[in-house]
C-alpha cells in the first residue's frame, strides 16, 4: 500500500445527521424555507425610521425611568398584580392537589384518572391570554378575571407535575403503609404526602413566580394588574413610565426567583 | 441531662416545636391570603360575577357551530404565525449563543463584568413576556410580522441562554483538558472540546423553544404583531363567535402538531 492513501488532514465527523445526502437535503430545505419565509415579511422602512426615534426615546426612558409622575397608577397596578398572584396561586394549588392525586395512575381507578388528565390537558393547551379574553367577557374588567385566569392556568401546570411526581414515588413506602391496613386517606397522608411535599412546595413557589410574570401580561386584555398600567403607559407614549414599570417587573421577578431558589434549596 | 419522664402516647412525625412552627406558617399564609383577597376584590362588581354563568352560556351557545367556511381565509395568517415562531426562534438562538457563553462560569472571559451583564440580559428577557415585547416593538417599528419576529427573538434569548449556559457549565472537563493539553488556543478548545458536547442539548433546547414560540406567536396578533392573532382580535371585536371558535380550533391543532413534531425531533437528537 502506498502512503498516499492516508489522509493528512483530519475532518470532524458529522455529529447529528450522519448521511451526507440528508445533510444536503436539510441545508437546501432550510435555504428554500428561509427564502420563502423572509419574502413574506413586509417592512415599511419609512415607518421604521420614524419608529427608531421612538425606540431611542424608549431606550432613554429605560435608562432614566420615571417612577414618580404615575406612581399612583403604578402602585395600584402592582398591588393588584401581587394580590392576584398570591390568591390565584393559593386557590390554584388547592384545586390542583385533588386533581393531581386523581391524575396519578397508581392511586386512582381509570375513569377518575381519565377525567383528571382531560382537565389538565384542557388547562395546559389554552393560552392564558385567550382564557383571560373569555373570562373578561364573562366576569367584567378587573383583577377578578385575572385571578380566575391564573388559577385556571395554575391547575394545569401544578396538577400535571404533581401527578407525574406521585407516579414516580418509592412504591415500597406505600406498600409498607398499605400492609398496616391503612385506609386510602391514610395512605395518602403517610406514604404519598411526605414523599411529594418538598417538591410540591418547590413547584408552588415556582408557579408563584410564573403567575406574577403572567399577571403582568393579562392586563393587556383587561384583566387588571400591572399589565393594564403598562399598556396605558405605552398607549400614551410615556416611555419613561413604561421603562419604570418594566424595571419594577424585572426586579420583582429577580427577587422572587432568588427567594424561591433559596427556599427550595433549604427544603431539599 | 435530665431524664425523659413523659412520653407521648400518640406518635407524631415531627417534634412539637416544629409542628407549632409549621402550624404558625400555615396561619400566616391563610391570613395573607385573606388580606390579599380583600384588597384584590375591593373594586369587584359582584353583580357581574354572579351574572357570569349566564354570560358563559350565552357566549357558549353563540360559539357553536364553528364557521368552517372561514378556514381558507385563515391559512395565510397561519403561515405568517409559523414564520414568526420559526424566524423568531432562529434569531433568538443566534443572539442567545454568545450570551450563554459569556454567562457560563467556565467559558466567560471575565466573571466580574461580563458575566453579570449576560445574566442580567437573560433575566430581563425571561421576565418580560413576548406580548409585552410585541407591544413595545409595535410602537417602535410599526405593526406587522417584523415586530412579532423580533419580540419572539428577544423573548427566546433568556430561555435558550439560561438552559444553554447551564448545559455548558455541566460539560465533561476531561475533554477540555485533553484538547488544551495539545496546545490548543482558547477558541480551539471552545470549538473542539466544548461545542461538540453541547450541540445535542443545544438543538433540543432550540426545538423546545420553537414549540413554545408557536404557542406564543398565535396570540401576538392581539397587539398588532401579525399572524393568526390579528384574525382572532378582529373576530372578537366584531363579536363573530363562530369565527373565534374556528380560530381557536386551528390554534389548538397547530399547537398539538408542533408539540408532536418537537417531541419527535428531540427524541431523535438526544
Amino acid at each position: 500500500m502506498s502512503e498516499a492513501t492516508y489522509a493528512d488532514t483530519w475532518r470532524r465527523p458529522p455529529q447529528i445527521v450522519k448521511r451526507r445526502a440528508w445533510r444536503w437535503a436539510l441545508a437546501i430545505g432550510t435555504v428554500i424555507y428561509l427564502a420563502l419565509a423572509l419574502s413574506t415579511i413586509e417592512v415599511d422602512w419609512q415607518r421604521v425610521v420614524v419608529g427608531l426615534e421612538r425606540g431611542q426615546r424608549f431606550a432613554a426612558g429605560f435608562l432614566q425611568p420615571d417612577f414618580l409622575s404615575r406612581w399612583d397608577d403604578i402602585a395600584r397596578g402592582l398591588v393588584e398584580s401581587l394580590t392576584m398572584t398570591l390568591t390565584s396561586t393559593v386557590v390554584g394549588i388547592l384545586i390542583s392537589v385533588p386533581i393531581g392525586i386523581g391524575a396519578a395512575r397508581n392511586l386512582t381507578p381509570a375513569p377518575v384518572y381519565l377525567v383528571c388528565r382531560a382537565v389538565i390537558a384542557v388547562s395546559r393547551s389554552l393560552q392564558e391570554i385567550i382564557i383571560a379574553i373569555f373570562l373578561v367577557a364573562m366576569f367584567g374588567f378587573g383583577p377578578f378575571a385575572g385571578f380566575l385566569t391564573l388559577s385556571f392556568a395554575t391547575i394545569g401546570f401544578l396538577a400535571k407535575l404533581l401527578a407525574d411526581d406521585i407516579e414516580e414515588i418509592d412504591e415500597r413506602q406505600a406498600e409498607a403503609i398499605r400492609a398496616t391496613g391503612a385506609s386510602w386517606w391514610q395512605l395518602i397522608d403517610y406514604a404519598i404526602q411526605p414523599q411529594v411535599m418538598p417538591r410540591l412546595i418547590g413547584l408552588s413557589l415556582y408557579r408563584l413566580d410564573i403567575n406574577f410574570r403572567e399577571s403582568s401580561v393579562i392586563g393587556i386584555v383587561g384583566a387588571g394588574g400591572i399589565g393594564a398600567t403598562l399598556n396605558t403607559a405605552i398607549d400614551r407614549y410615556e416611555y419613561d413610565s413604561a421603562g419604570a414599570i418594566l424595571l419594577l417587573i424585572i426586579v420583582i421577578v429577580m427577587l422572587s426567583e432568588y427567594a424561591s431558589g433559596y427556599v427550595r434549596k433549604f427544603l431539599q | 441531662m435530665s431524664e425523659i419522664t413523659h412520653y407521648r402516647e400518640v406518635w407524631a412525625p415531627r417534634p412539637p416545636r416544629t409542628r407549632l412552627l409549621i402550624w404558625f406558617a400555615w396561619l400566616l399564609l391563610v391570613a395573607l391570603f385573606v388580606y390579599c383577597w380583600q384588597v384584590m376584590t375591593e373594586n369587584t362588581i359582584w353583580a357581574f360575577v354572579s351574572d357570569a354563568p349566564r354570560q358563559a352560556m350565552d357566549i357558549g351557545s353563540r360559539m357553536v357551530p364553528p364557521r368552517w367556511s372561514y378556514l381558507p381565509e385563515l391559512l395565510e395568517p397561519l403561515w405568517d404565525t409559523l414564520n414568526i415562531a420559526t424566524l423568531g426562534t432562529l434569531g433568538g438562538i443566534v443572539m442567545a449563543v454568545p450570551v450563554a457563553f459569556l454567562a457560563a462560569r467556565n467559558t466567560t472571559p471575565s466573571t466580574r463584568f461580563l458575566r453579570p451583564v449576560a445574566l442580567f440580559v437573560i433575566v430581563a428577557s425571561r421576565s418580560i413576556n413576548s406580548l409585552i415585547w410585541a407591544l413595545l416593538l409595535v410602537a417602535i417599528i410599526g405593526p406587522g410580522l417584523l415586530a412579532g419576529i423580533v419580540a419572539i427573538a428577544l423573548r427566546s434569548i433568556g430561555f435558550v441562554g439560561k438552559l444553554l449556559y447551564e448545559a455548558i457549565e455541566e460539560i465533561d472537563t476531561r475533554q477540555v483538558e485533553a484538547v488544551s493539553a495539545t496546545g490548543a488556543s482558547a477558541m480551539q478548545v471552545l470549538n473542539y472540546a466544548i461545542v461538540p458536547q453541547v450541540v445535542p442539548t443545544f438543538i433540543a433546547i432550540g426545538v423546545f423553544r420553537w414549540d413554545i414560540n408557536i404557542r406564543e406567536s398565535t396570540i401576538l396578533g392581539l397587539v398588532g404583531a401579525g399572524g393568526i392573532g390579528l384574525k382572532l382580535q378582529a373576530s372578537i371585536n366584531v363579536l363573530a363567535w363562530p369565527q373565534v371558535t374556528m380560530i381557536l380550533l386551528l390554534i389548538l391543532g397547530t399547537v398539538v402538531v408542533s408539540e408532536w413534531v418537537s417531541a419527535k425531533l428531540r427524541r431523535a437528537v438526544i
